[in-house]
């Protein structure tokens, strides 16, 4: 009974702050300066046709880097905890039924559309919404539907591990040529800006996002692999 | 037009209540785990009314796809169904 009181009590406190805040809120006529700053310079500076994109990637490149790293730790412990050898790694899914031609045929049919759709919206992601963690979980969810298909179905994870290895080291080596080349880490303007609108334009940040989908997919790839292959103890 | 996307966003954000209050009160961890992305994906469109795409399809492929399947996961795991 008390506790009910004291959640309710915090639930209305809450909608009071809320409330309060609701009632106050007027919209922007305007940019504020920061915005206008970003709206005004980002094709001039970067390149980039969206304006989002050139913020991640260029002047908060350090943040996606530590995003990225973050998501790298959460799937190393994962892995580190469900790692092979408490268990043979072959051993469960015998119990399984084998997977009917409707689900293989759908998945055979589906997982490249669904890995092409992920390759397009990370290489665009300076032109269309869309980018580095959006590809990749896109890539990754094409894993996801090859395991829903098929319980029995084994991931190469040392490529997996390679692929994820590579476009990490690849990221920050490309963070540490724009220091060298360019104005600062992960400046974007030591390859030519190209033509405003072009796929190969704004410098590093099509190279850039291709390595983050890359990381990213192979990140949430091998963590839902190792999360559904070895069955319960 | 003026009063179609107010009248979604009410929507979509009482489907948001609506789901989130079940994830919470309701006995079967199954359900749950679909309520919590049912959040994420209102969330994703409300997003995208928003007019922020970028916000929504990470929304939508992170949080209503592959986190749900992570859940999903983790609970054939942890033995389903046994709240104790």
């Amino acid at each position: 009974m008390v506790r009910h009181l004291i959640v309710s009590l915090c639930l209305a406190g809450l909608a009071l702050i809320f409330a309060a805040l609701v009632l106050g809120y007027a919209p922007d006529a305007a940019l504020n300066r920061t915005a206008l700053w970003y709206a005004e310079n980002v094709a001039k500076d970067v390149g980039s046709q969206n304006v989002v994109t050139a913020i991640v990637v260029t002047w908060r490149g350090l943040d996606t880097l530590g995003e990225v790293t973050v998501l790298f730790l959460t799937a190393a412990i994962v892995g580190l905890i469900l790692a092979p050898g408490h268990r043979p790694v072959d051993a469960p899914a015998n119990d399984l039924p084998p997977t009917g031609e409707l689900l293989q045929t759908g998945s055979r049919l589906l997982v490249p559309l669904i890995l092409l759709a992920g390759v397009y919206v990370f290489v665009n992601g300076h032109l269309t919404p869309g980018g580095g963690f959006q590809g990749g979980a896109i890539l990754a969810s094409a894993a996801l539907l090859l395991l829903l298909a098929d319980p029995r179905h084994r991931f190469a994870h040392r490529t997996i591990e390679t692929v994820e290895a590579v476009s990490g080291i690849a990221y920050v080596l490309l963070g540490l040529a724009g220091l060298a080349f360019a104005g600062g880490f992960l400046d974007n303007r030591f390859l030519p800006l190209g033509r405003f609108g072009d796929l190969a334009s704004a410098g590093a940040i099509p190279v850039i996002y291709t390595l983050i989908g890359l990381k990213v997919g192979a990140e949430f790839a091998s963590m839902l692999a190792s999360l559904s292959e070895r069955e319960g103890p | 037009m003026s009063l179609l996307l107010p009248a979604m966003a009410l929507l979509l954000a009482v489907a948001m209540l609506a789901a989130a209050i079940l994830t919470v009160v309701t006995r079967s961890l199954p359900l749950a785990i679909l309520a919590a992305g049912a959040v994420s994906l209102f969330a994703s469109v409300l997003f995208l009314l928003l007019a922020a795409p970028d916000v929504a399809m990470t929304e939508a492929a992170i949080g209503s796809g592959l986190t749900t399947f992570l859940f999903f996961f983790v609970l054939a795991r942890v033995g389903a169904g046994n709240d104790g």
